[in-house]
């Protein structure tokens, strides 16, 4: 190309050109070749379709199989060389699964009005653990794994869920719309995809700032569909932003089946499409993720460009509260998944083989975790929400007078019709000086 | 000269005053003469510079104050399709002012999270005729980012400029004036300037302001509006109208080109029907400027809001709704829109599709008449 574009300067080397171009013995005498803008390929008399049908799709990467062991001839994956870590991550799912048994219970019983569960993606965990803290993360709404893996507190989630007076988001979003600026969590927004081109416009500001951290954004299958996605990995290749694109293919976007959603070889054949490094993974294999992730971290900032993972997993929970998968899929169909198939049973599995993990040890952990998790659970329950004045802070950096009035009016309004509100009995008082 | 009436021969009115380059009146789009305005002499150093070339300074001033300012859109590295960003390319470099893909939709949600990793982010989108693709990431995520985080974070560090408002033979899809779309989304701002001077300042107001701003400019004004701006960096503040003719029997509300329109409609209403008018740039749409509107009509009994964008829904309706929920008892007749008609925006007909002078003139005669 470079060779092409200096020739074509020099109008004088005609022959030069045609003698540095051309075709190597055999081939037909078609020694022109395409000088379009940004063309690198070469003419054709064959007329071919490409039919996408007839490529076997991108194969999908992994290490350990379903039986807990390493496939013959794989190398010995990193996260296996790290026993503590191990064991850290597969407390984590554990503790991930269990907290979303307790708090989708909650919502059945009217405690809480909404949850979404990671069951069967748990193994965003591991993908987390391959980060660096500092690596700003982007996620659709199925991520609590990366945040539970980056620290966040317990009780963080459940004030969350109950739009409490500790909410960090203070009481305004509905339950699992997580998010946290400590733990480099942007907090999670209801519409699909959006995140993406602010992934990639976030990476080009830290590209810029050469702070070494890259950005991190997961979607999803469905949110894959969206004009945002095209957008985002389209700026981020032109761009060159550092930008880790992990999209969570779990086989369903609410009801709707991945066969409805594409017809090409799932994401990850997007991602050559755009220009961008591109690997497939089994999702449900938490080694193979943490090695990806890590490889992909690797390119991303040495090579200053997005990268695209695609993990391949199934979405053992219905889409959220509000959803009965049995509506649209067979018991069959879940039960393999649920036995033999998901990251919590693939990692134990490795793990008891390793001799790093009994079944006594998994009974006596998942009790510990359910204590736990249920001790701060009915803490969260007790807290007061927020002062209803809270509804008018932040909408701006500073609240402009118009609001500050609105905000005035209901204050004295409120409070002249106390009575007719109960429900006041359960917030921090509205007298209180915001 | 004599070039210039042979060319006024195959065009119709358009040259009529060779010149005075400033001030062009056109035969079609909106009528108006261009009043320059001085700068305040404390600003110091000026120069002559068209609208856009106010916003290439403040542009060159942002940049060289601003190491973590981008300044990007569709064409902006040769300079824009409007020419506000020529020479930056070369001067800042390329990673710093950039073209990017052609996606609207991509272009804003790329500046949110820009200005989300805490860097000062101009986005341009070449028309506010294609802003819609970008409506969700403004709707739904730079308005709401702050709120929804508990503000941990925030996209404040964004500004989003596009031309808009009508030029003479735009039609449908270059002369959209969308500012009342954007009016209703609680968490930004918008801002519309009249001239070179204000532009300049209320650019670099809307870019150290700490909430994602959605700046217009009013591309007719982009030649057409010369004056002294100042060459260093100032500010004009946001939320704040202006009274720009202090009268006394109607008060005028314009904001953009609308305002010079309406300083002739003042002009005729004194001559005409010896009315005297109190005309009020608003320049901030978003959030507007109560106080100054309804001590003005609670002054003047008296109130008509011209806009190009159509009547229905306008943002002339809120600020109706607003001064007669106000200014009730002071009001001697009903509040008075004269905007762009309920249709797209047409091309052969745009004359009579605009809130034209003799159009407020007469809205204006109705309201004495009442």
């Amino acid at each position: 190309r470079l060779r092409q574009s200096l020739l074509g300067r020099l109008p004088g080397l005609s022959n030069a050109r045609r003698l540095l171009s051309a075709p190597p013995s055999g081939m037909p005498p078609d020694d022109e070749k395409p000088m379009f803008p940004g063309s690198r390929s070469s003419f054709t008399t064959q007329l071919d379709f490409i039919h996408p049908e007839n490529f076997e799709g991108i194969p999908v990467y992994r290490l350990v199989n379903r039986r807990g062991d390493l496939v013959d001839g794989a190398p010995e994956p990193t996260l296996a060389g790290n026993k503590d870590l191990c064991l850290q991550v597969y407390e984590t799912m554990l503790q991930l699964n269990i907290m979303d048994k307790i708090l989708y219970d909650s919502q059945r019983q009217g405690r809480i009005s909404f949850y979404m569960t990671s069951f069967g993606e748990e193994g965003i965990v591991a993908n987390a653990a391959a980060l660096n803290p500092n690596d700003l993360v982007f996620c659709q709404y199925r991520e609590s794994g990366v945040l539970m893996q980056r620290g966040m507190e317990l009780e963080r989630f459940m004030d969350q869920c109950y739009s409490n007076d500790s909410d960090i988001n203070r009481g305004r979003q509905m339950p699992v719309h997580y998010g946290s600026k400590d733990h480099s969590f942007v907090t999670v927004s209801s519409p699909l995809a959006t995140q993406m081109p602010q992934a990639s416009g976030a990476a080009y500001a830290f590209k810029r700032m050469q702070n070494g951290l890259c950005v991190v954004c997961y979607f999803g299958d469905g949110s894959a569909s969206e004009g945002d996605a095209h957008a985002a990995l389209n700026f981020a290749a032109t761009l060159d932003c550092p930008v880790m694109f992990v999209c969570r293919n779990n086989g369903y976007a609410i009801s709707t089946p991945t066969s409805d959603q594409y017809r090409g070889d799932g994401i990850a054949i997007r991602g050559p499409a755009f220009g961008i490094p591109t690997v497939r993974v089994d999702g449900n294999d938490v080694f193979a993720l943490y090695e990806v992730t890590q490889q992909a971290r690797q390119l991303c900032l040495t090579e200053m460009r997005p990268t695209l993972i695609e993990m391949m997993t199934y979405r053992l929970g219905h889409h959220s509260t509000s959803d009965d998968s049995s509506a649209y899929r067979s018991v069959d169909e879940l039960s393999f998944w649920d036995r033999e198939d998901n990251p919590i049973i693939r990692m134990r599995k490795f793990l008891t083989k390793r001799g790093w993990w009994s079944d006594e040890q998994e009974t006596a952990t998942k009790q510990a975790i359910r204590k736990r998790v249920l001790q701060k659970f009915a803490q969260a329950e007790k807290r007061l929400k927020p002062n209803p004045m809270e509804m008018f802070s932040d909408v701006w950096a500073r609240m402009p007078p118009r609001l500050r009035q609105q905000m005035e009016d209901t204050r004295r309004h409120l409070e002249a019709e106390t009575s007719h509100y109960p429900e006041l009995k359960n917030y921090k008082p509205v007298a209180d000086v915001e | 000269g004599g070039s210039c009436r042979s060319l006024a021969a195959r065009l119709g009115p358009v040259c009529l005053d060779a010149a005075s380059f400033s001030r062009r009146r056109l035969s079609f789009g909106p009528q108006f003469v261009y009043t320059p305005e001085s700068a305040d002499k404390s600003l110091g150093e000026t120069s002559r510079m068209n609208l856009f070339q106010a916003v290439t300074s403040a542009l060159d001033n942002t940049l060289a104050n601003d190491p973590s300012a981008v300044v990007f859109g569709e064409d902006v590295a040769f300079g824009g399709v409007f020419r506000c960003t020529v020479g930056l390319k070369d001067k800042y470099g390329k990673d710093r002012v950039f073209n990017t893909p052609l996606s609207e939709q991509g272009i804003v949600g790329f500046a949110i999270g820009h200005a989300v990793a805490g860097a000062t982010t101009v986005a341009e989108i070449q028309f506010g005729d294609y802003i819609f693709p970008a409506f969700d990431q403004i709707a739904n995520e730079a308005s709401k980012y702050r709120y929804r985080s508990g503000n941990h974070f925030n996209c404040g560090s964004l500004t989003v400029r596009a031309p808009i408002g009508a030029v003479g033979h735009g039609a449908l899809y270059h002369s959209q004036s969308p500012e009342g779309f954007f009016a209703h989304l609680p968490g930004i701002k918008v801002v519309i300037p009249r001239g070179p001077i204000q532009a300049k300042g209320l650019l670099l107001a809307c870019i150290n302001d700490p909430d994602p701003c959605f700046y217009f400019e009013p591309k007719i004004l982009y030649r057409s509006a010369v004056e002294d701006v100042p060459v260093n960096g100032y500010v004009l503040p946001i939320g704040k109208a202006e009274v720009l003719i202090e009268g006394s029997d109607v008060t005028l509300i314009g904001y953009g080109t609308q305002v010079h329109v309406l300083r002739e409609v003042a002009r005729l209403a004194q001559s005409e029907l010896g009315v005297s008018c109190e005309l009020i740039d608003m320049r901030t749409i978003l959030p507007f400027d109560e106080e100054t509107v309804y001590a003005s009509v609670c002054k003047t009994g008296r109130c008509l809001i011209a806009h190009e964008a159509p009547l229905t829904g306008g943002f002339g309706a809120e600020l109706a709704a607003s001064v007669q929920e106000h200014c009730f008892l002071n009001l001697e007749a009903p509040v008075r829109r004269v905007a762009g008609h309920d249709t797209p925006f047409p091309h052969i007909f745009e004359n009579f599709y605009l809130p034209n002078q003799r159009r407020c003139l007469a809205a204006i005669k109705d309201l004495i008449g009442y």
